[in-house]
């Protein structure tokens, strides 16, 4: 039978189904967090059981860490709290931990990929919905509530129902100016929040085949957005030169062997999907989000869309802004570059290509928070931070930071933030705060502009 | 996990589409290490202004509204895997959550905490606004065994959809953790013939 990508990796995980139930589910990789985590291991103590698999089970604290001053203890006690915790928690059971002040530190989706813990044909899962993200190199990876993480602890598998599987192709050419986040921006806002839910989606088309690993991730990072448990990428050369050579890959002969697995993995020519959409390249154009979900996106050339429903006016309501007019032009207040959809090396390389030479907006305060302190180095080491320290961005240490505030990184309420994160929903860079998402170029854009440009015109 | 059988109780509609579990429960609430007093912050901001003042018309503070089950908008708890959302419903003493679309995770993680989310189509959760609305006293019965809803003031008698697992599961109050951990062997089986 012709097979997909997801089927391929799921079937080989399953070790057997519940009658008139979900499938067993084996997990290969489990990343922890510190927010999502104490519950589960508490659940461990309440049952007296250690975990399964160790060894399978990476930690890394981000959610709530101060993105300044991280050689001194945290000054929130609850965070303090939640983040010893972890630490606790990772000694007591055995769990490597990358933890403030260790070198492979950093968003959870971002260390995984560059550690070379996702790998191709994977299952893994993250108490957080942006597990999504190591779909690019071909896994299977979801976000799972706390209940599970403690099943995963248990048993290294979960029960789960097989999703249906959804095709999304994207082919033809791109305007230069568009960047992987417009794209899947784009998707989201053709399709809409839930027109994902119930599927695994496979991105396929020339255009995801041209991007590079950073750019797949930003697409898959997203897939949630769209309801979707997640997004995959069909493994290629793109992702073995990706994941060759870092640390927790395969080296030598047993590289060779998983990489001639790994080429068997993308879906058989004529194998059927649940669902199907296609696109054309070069109908998208840079996006900007107007409202208070991900689908509430638009080309940034286009007037806002109207409409009588009452989410619809409640959510317009909040971010302060009129149907049927345009935010080109709109003065901005707050810029983040940051979060795991945008926080690699690729993306403030990016950034900084568009903020050479020119300073930010005196109106404006912008954040630049790398992912993690491998891509914070390798800013240094590329003279990145120069760029952006003398025109007035403040560069930071890793973390989630401003994507949901949970640390000090928050933006004032009724403030605008052009954001390259990935929720826009009410509050979710701290109370009254409105959230525009976009490219990091868009936003680097916006920062030096003090307003919403188009960068396809600069 | 608490058993569950039959329900008969008043509802609580929040009409509000596309409800996220950053709603349900703010990020700046989730620093806890245990899994106790979420309920207090639920529907937090729209609960509560900034400095704490109650906002009257929201469905929560409504007097008019109660009962353990809350009736929401199409695609209820998208966004964030956050469990904490269903333990601040749970704690808040909801037991079932109506609506015409619920996202995946939540769902999962409501049926692991012994709230039921009931599916229904999107012209029954009008009338059920309707008729709560009306008469904000009108009661529901949710009966798991028969898998049926019954609110006879709006017309309704449906048969909902829960897969026979989850259902004995809650019936029983049963937690997939162990089912899980009596696989083990199976499990370890698995990890042999792959090696
Ligand atoms: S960066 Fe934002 S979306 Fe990503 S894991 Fe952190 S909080 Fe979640």
């Amino acid at each position: 039978m012709k097979k997909t990508l997801f089927d391929k990796v799921w079937d080989t995980h399953v070790i057997s189904s519940v009658k008139h139930g979900p499938d067993i589910l084996y997990i290969d990789k489990h990343l922890i967090h510190e927010v999502t985590s104490p519950q589960a291991f508490n659940m461990l103590k309440d049952k007296g059981i250690s975990i399964f698999r160790p060894q399978q089970v990476v930690a890394t604290a981000d959610h709530n860490v101060p993105t300044e001053n991280q050689h001194l203890p945290i000054q929130d006690a609850l965070s303090r709290k939640q983040v010893n915790q972890l630490s606790k928690n990772c000694e007591e059971y055995g769990v490597e931990l990358f933890g403030l002040g260790h070198p492979f530190q950093g968003i959870v989706h971002v260390i995984g990929p560059e550690l070379g813990v996702t790998q191709p044909g994977m299952t893994m899962v993250c108490g957080d919905s942006h597990s999504s993200t190591h779909g690019a190199f071909g896994a299977i990876a979801f976000g799972i509530g706390t209940s599970q993480v403690a099943q995963v602890f248990a048993s290294q598998c979960i029960l789960v129902d097989k999703p249906k599987s959804m095709r999304i192709v994207v082919s033809g050419k791109l305007h230069p100016a568009v960047e992987p986040k417009d794209v899947v921006l784009y998707v989201i806002a053709k399709l809409g929040t839930d027109a994902g839910t119930g599927y695994f989606v496979e991105f396929s088309g020339n255009i995801f085949e041209e991007m590079s690993m950073e750019g797949r991730m930003t697409v898959c990072n997203m897939s949630i957005e769209m309801g979707a448990r997640g997004g995959m990428i069909a493994p290629d050369q793109t992702t073995f030169d990706y994941v060759s050579g870092r640390e927790f890959a395969p080296k030598g002969k047993a590289l060779k062997a998983k990489i001639t697995h790994w080429k068997t993995l993308p879906t058989d020519e004529g194998a059927s999907f649940d669902a199907e959409y296609n696109f054309d390249a070069a109908d998208i154009g840079p996006m900007i989000t107007y409202g208070t979900n991900p689908g509430m996106g638009i080309k940034i050339v286009d007037k806002i869309p109207s409409s009588n429903d009452v989410s619809f006016v409640k959510s317009l309501e909040y971010m302060g802004l009129e149907a049927d007019t345009y935010l080109l032009d709109m003065p901005i207040s707050h810029v983040f570059i940051g979060s795991c959809t945008n926080s690699r090396i690729e993306d403030f390389r990016a950034a900084a290509a568009h903020i050479k030479g020119k300073q930010k907006s005196p109106d404006v305060s912008a954040l630049i928070v790398p992912g993690s302190q491998q891509v914070a180095k390798q800013i240094v080491a590329e003279g990145l931070d120069k760029i952006f320290e003398s025109a007035g961005f403040k560069l930071r240490q890793p973390g989630c930071s401003a994507c949901l505030a949970m640390n000090d990184d928050k933006i004032p309420a009724g403030a605008y933030c052009v954001s390259t994160s990935n929720r826009n929903f009410e509050g979710r860079q701290g109370q009254g705060a409105r959230t525009l998402l976009a490219s990091p170029v868009t936003a680097a854009a916006a920062a030096v502009a003090g307003k919403i440009v188009d960068v396809s015109q600069t | 996990m608490e058993k569950f059988t039959l329900l008969k109780s008043s509802m609580v509609p929040l009409t509000v589409e596309n409800v996220d579990t950053d709603q349900i429960i703010p990020a700046r609430f989730l620093k806890a290490t245990d899994r106790k007093g979420f309920g207090e912050n639920l529907f937090r901001d729209w609960r509560f202004t900034t400095d704490g003042q109650t906002k009257e018309d929201f469905t929560l503070n409504q007097t008019k509204y109660s009962g353990a089950i809350l009736v929401a908008g199409n695609n209820f708890g998208c966004g964030s895997s956050r469990e904490h959302a269903a333990w601040a419903l749970a704690d808040y003493g909801f037991k079932v959550v109506i609506s015409s679309f619920f996202a995946d995770i939540f769902k999962g993680n409501a049926l692991n905490n012994g709230i039921l989310p009931i599916q229904v189509t999107p012209e029954n959760l009008q009338s059920i606004f309707s008729a709560v609305n009306l008469d904000a006293a009108v009661k529901a019965t949710v009966d798991l065994e028969n898998q049926k809803l019954i609110i006879d003031a709006a017309d309704i008698t449906v048969s909902f959809e829960i897969n026979d697992y989850k259902k004995m599961c809650l019936i029983n109050g049963y937690d997939d953790i162990d089912y899980l951990i009596s696989q083990r062997e199976a499990i370890e089986a698995f990890e042999q013939k792959r090696a």
